[in-house]
C-alpha cells in the first residue's frame, strides 16, 4: 500500500483498509523485536524529533526505542528544556525545528489541537503522541494490535472503555479505532466524567459497571487523573475504586477469557485492582510491546512517504 | 431653503427614491425624488442606487486603547467604524489602565476628537468596579460627569449578586444602565466553545449555554425587584432569549443585544481548531442561531452590537486554548447582517432599528429618523457592491475573524455625520 497521508493526527483519518495496513506492518517489526540483534537499517540517515511538551515516559520512550530499532537518529526535545519553557511560541518552535530539516516530529502537548496547529506549519510528518483530550491515535493502534493478537480480529467484539472518558484522548482514539475495525464499543463511567454529547457517539453509555461488563470481551481501564477530586468531579478515590475501580469481581461477568487493558500509568487499587493488574487477564504489558512495533511501523510508513513521491 | 448645505438626490428610502436636505448639520427635509425640488445648495450629489441609511450605533466594542495599542487605538478603531458605517461608538473600559477614572475616560475623549474631528463620536462606558475586580465600586458620577454613558464589566463578569445590585442602584442614580456580560464564571472557567457534541469530540474545555442564562436569570430578577433597567450584553443563545421574552411580558426594564456572528455562525466553525472562531460567549448551535434571528425580528433581542475585540495576529496563531477570545466586527457588521436581510431572514427596518434607534434610545443619544431636525448622521450603502474580507481591505488593526478570505456584499459608500462627509 501506498501510504499518502504526510501526518497522523488522529485515526479518523485512517480508513480501515489503512488500519489493517498498519497493523499488518507493525506484525513484521514486531518480529524483528524478537531477534537478538533487534535493529535494521531501514530509516538509517534519517532524523526523528521527539517533541514532548507535557511529561511522558513510557510513549517518548517507546518511540525513543522505535526509531533507534529503526537506525533512525532520535532527538529529544522537553518543555522544560525547549524554548518553550523560555515563553517561546509553539508557531516559533515549530518552525525552528522545520529549519533543522526533521524527517518526522513526534508531539505530545496539553492541548486538543496542537497536533494539528504544527501540521499546519511543517513540511515534515507530524505524529500525534497525545494532544490534550482530543487523540491519542498511536496508543488506540497499538490497542487494537494487542487484541488483534489475541483474536484475529476485531469483528463482532465487545470492548469496555472504563473510567474518565471525558479527559481521555486514549478513550476518544479508540471509540473511533475499534468501531473502524469493526468492534462493539462500551463506555462506562459517572456522568461528572463523561464528555458532552457522548450520546452521540458510537458507543453504549453504562453507569453500572455491573451491567456494563456483562459479556463484555476486554475492558480497557482508563488512568484516573487525582486533579478531578479537586475539581469537584468526585468525591474521594475509595468512593471511585468501589463503583468504577474493576476487578476479579467484575470479571466474572465479562465473557469467558476477557482481556484488560490499560494505557498505563496505572493506580493500582483505584481504576483497577493490584491482583487483576497481574492476572492473566492482563495484556498491560502486551500493550507495551506492542507499542514500539506500532510505532516502528508508523515511523516507517510516515517518513518513507516522502521518498516513495 | 437657503442655508441648505448639502442635497442628496435619489436615493433609495423604503422602497422610495428620495431627495434628503441638509442644513446645519441636521437633516431639513425628506422630500420624493420625483417632485425634482430646485434648491440652492453648496453641493449636490448623485446617490442613484444607493441606499439611504441612519448611520449606525455600536453600543459594544473594545478600542484597546489606552494599553494595548498595538491590538487596536481609537484612532484605527474609529476608522474602522467609520467605513463599516458606525457613527457613534461606545467602548469598553477593559483597556489599561482600565477606564476606571475621569482621567482615562477624558484621553480616551481627546484621541477620538484628535482623530475624527467631525466623528465617528465616541462615547466610552466606565467601569462598574475598580480595576474591574468586582470588589470596590467605580467612582461612577465622576465618570458620568467625564462622559461616561454607561457602566460595565465586561468581559469580567459579577460573580456575587450583592456586589452587582448595588452597582445597579449606584449607577442609576447617575441617570446611567448597566451592561451586564452574562456568564456564571464558575461554569465557564478555561472555556474555549460551546459545551456539546463538537467539543465533546474535539476535546476543547467548554461551557454551556446555561453559564450565559444562568446570569440572564439573575439580572432579570435584580432588575425586576430593584425597578431598575438592565441591558445584557451579546446574548449568544435560546435559553437567554426565552427568559428575556419572559421578562420583557413582565414589564422588566431589561434590553438586549446580540453580535452578527451569533446570527450567522455555529459552533461547528471552531472544527480544525480554528481560533478565529474563538470568542466568548461562544458560537453555539443552528437552533440557537434561528432563534437569535427570531428574536431580532420580534424585538426581544433590541440591539445589535459588534462585540469588536481586535487583536494581534501572533495572539491568535497559538495553541487553542491560549489564544484569547474575540472577533473583529467593525469592518464586516454591516454587511454581514445586510446578507441576512438579502436571504430574507432580517428586513431593513430591523437593521435600522437594531443598529440605530434601539442603541439610541437605551443609551440617551440623538438619533437619525429622517424627521426635520434630527441629526444628518447618515449613509449611502451600496447593496450590490462585492468586497473580499481580506487583512488589507480591513481598516481595524485587529484581523481577528473567521470571514478572512470570504466575499461579502454591501458596503458603505460615503457616510456622513452632522452632514459633513467623513467617509
Amino acid at each position: 500500500m501506498q501510504w499518502r497521508h504526510k501526518d497522523l493526527l488522529d485515526v479518523s483519518q485512517l480508513s480501515a483498509d489503512e488500519a489493517r495496513h498498519v497493523l499488518d506492518t507493525a506484525r513484521y517489526f514486531r518480529e524483528i523485536n524478537s531477534r537478538p540483534v533487534k535493529k535494521v537499517p531501514t530509516l538509517k540517515g534519517r532524523s526523528v524529533v521527539l517533541f514532548f511538551a507535557e511529561p511522558s515516559t513510557r510513549t517518548k520512550t517507546s518511540f525513543d526505542v522505535a526509531g533507534k530499532r529503526l537506525s533512525a537518529d532520535t532527538f529529544s526535545l522537553a518543555k522544560s528544556g525547549s524554548s518553550l519553557s523560555k515563553g517561546e511560541s509553539l508557531k516559533d518552535t515549530a518552525l525552528t525545528l522545520q529549519a533543522m530539516n526533521p524527517d518526522a516530529i513526534v508531539l505530545r502537548h496539553s492541548v486538543s489541537g496542537a497536533a494539528q496547529f504544527m501540521a499546519e506549519r511543517l513540511e515534515c510528518s507530524v505524529i500525534n503522541a497525545g494532544d490534550g483530550r482530543h487523540a491519542h491515535p498511536t496508543q488506540a493502534l497499538l490497542d487494537a494490535f494487542t487484541l488483534v493478537g489475541r483474536w484475529g480480529d476485531l469483528k463482532g467484539r465487545t470492548v469496555l472503555i472504563l473510567g474518565d472518558v471525558a479527559h481521555s484522548r486514549v478513550a476518544r482514539s479508540n471509540v473511533l479505532l475499534l468501531n473502524l475495525l469493526g468492534a462493539r464499543v462500551r463506555l462506562c463511567g459517572p456522568r461528572t466524567l463523561l464528555p458532552p454529547g457522548v450520546d452521540t457517539w458510537e458507543a453504549e453509555v453504562f453507569s453500572d459497571l455491573g451491567k456494563a461488563v456483562r459479556g463484555a470481551d476486554a475492558v480497557m481501564c482508563l488512568r484516573l487523573q487525582l486533579e478531578r477530586m479537586q475539581a469537584g468531579l468526585l468525591p474521594d478515590l475509595r468512593e471511585y475504586s468501589r463503583t468504577f475501580g474493576l476487578c476479579e469481581r467484575h470479571m466474572a461477568q465479562a465473557a469467558p477469557d476477557a482481556l484488560v487493558l490499560h494505557p498505563g500509568p496505572i493506580n493500582r487499587g483505584v481504576e483497577i485492582a493490584s491482583d487483576l493488574a497481574d492476572s492473566g487477564r492482563s495484556v498491560i504489558l502486551d500493550q507495551v510491546a506492542s507499542g514500539v512495533a506500532v510505532r516502528m511501523a508508523l515511523l516507517f510508513l510516515y517518513m518513507t512517504r516522502k521518498s516513495a513521491e | 431653503m437657503s442655508t441648505v448645505s448639502l442635497v442628496v438626490r435619489n436615493a433609495l428610502w423604503k422602497k422610495k427614491k428620495v431627495d434628503l436636505l441638509v442644513a446645519r448639520g441636521r437633516v431639513a427635509s425628506l422630500i420624493p425624488s420625483a417632485r425634482k425640488t430646485r434648491v440652492e445648495s453648496a453641493q449636490e450629489l448623485d446617490a442613484s442606487g444607493l441606499l439611504l441609511l441612519p448611520s449606525l450605533t455600536d453600543c459594544h466594542t473594545h478600542l484597546r486603547e489606552p494599553g494595548f495599542e498595538y491590538k487596536e487605538d481609537i484612532a484605527s478603531g474609529l476608522d474602522a467604524a467609520a467605513h463599516g458605517g458606525f457613527g457613534n461608538v461606545l467602548c469598553m473600559a477593559n483597556t489599561n489602565p482600565v477606564n476606571d477614572n475621569a482621567t482615562v475616560t477624558e484621553r480616551m475623549l481627546d484621541r477620538a476628537r484628535a482623530a475624527w474631528p467631525h466623528g465617528p463620536r465616541l462615547y466610552p462606558i466606565g467601569a462598574l468596579s475598580r480595576g474591574l475586580k468586582a470588589e470596590e465600586l467605580a467612582p461612577m458620577a465622576e465618570l458620568a460627569d467625564a462622559g461616561c454613558v454607561a457602566f460595565s464589566n465586561d468581559g469580567l463578569p459579577v460573580p456575587r449578586a450583592e456586589f452587582f445590585r448595588r452597582a445597579m442602584e449606584y449607577a442609576w442614580d447617575q441617570g446611567k444602565v448597566v451592561i451586564d456580560h452574562c456568564e456564571e464564571p464558575s461554569m465557564a472557567r478555561g472555556a474555549g466553545m460551546n459545551e456539546g457534541a463538537v467539543s465533546g469530540r474535539l476535546g476543547i474545555p467548554a461551557q454551556p449555554d446555561v453559564a450565559e442564562a444562568a446570569q440572564v436569570a439573575r439580572d432579570i430578577l435584580l432588575a425586576d425587584y430593584l425597578k431598575i433597567p438592565i441591558h445584557l450584553a451579546h446574548i449568544s443563545c435560546r435559553r437567554s432569549v426565552e427568559l428575556i421574552a419572559w421578562a420583557k411580558e413582565r414589564g422588566v426594564q431589561v434590553t438586549a443585544e446580540t453580535c452578527p456572528h451569533y446570527l450567522t455562525l455555529t459552533e461547528e466553525r471552531v472544527e480544525g481548531y480554528d481560533s478565529a472562531a474563538k470568542v466568548n460567549p461562544p458560537l453555539r448551535t443552528r437552533d440557537d442561531v434561528e432563534a437569535m434571528l427570531q428574536a431580532l425580528r420580534s424585538g426581544v433581542i433590541d440591539i445589535l452590537a459588534t462585540d469588536h475585540a481586535p487583536h494581534a495576529a501572533h495572539e491568535k496563531e497559538v495553541e487553542f486554548d491560549l489564544a484569547p477570545c474575540g472577533i473583529s466586527g467593525l469592518d464586516t457588521a454591516l454587511s454581514v447582517t445586510w446578507g441576512l436581510v438579502e436571504k430574507k431572514l432580517l428586513t431593513l427596518d430591523d437593521l435600522v432599528r437594531a443598529w440605530s434607534e434601539a442603541p439610541c434610545r437605551v443609551f440617551g443619544l440623538p438619533v437619525n429618523r429622517f424627521q426635520a431636525g434630527d441629526p444628518a448622521d447618515f449613509l449611502l450603502f451600496d447593496p450590490a457592491a462585492q468586497w473580499e474580507v481580506t487583512p488589507e481591505t480591513m481598516r481595524s488593526k485587529g484581523k481577528n475573524t473567521p470571514l478572512l478570505g470570504t466575499r461579502l456584499r454591501g458596503r458603505v459608500a460615503a457616510h456622513f455625520l452632522g452632514g459633513k462627509k467623513v467617509v
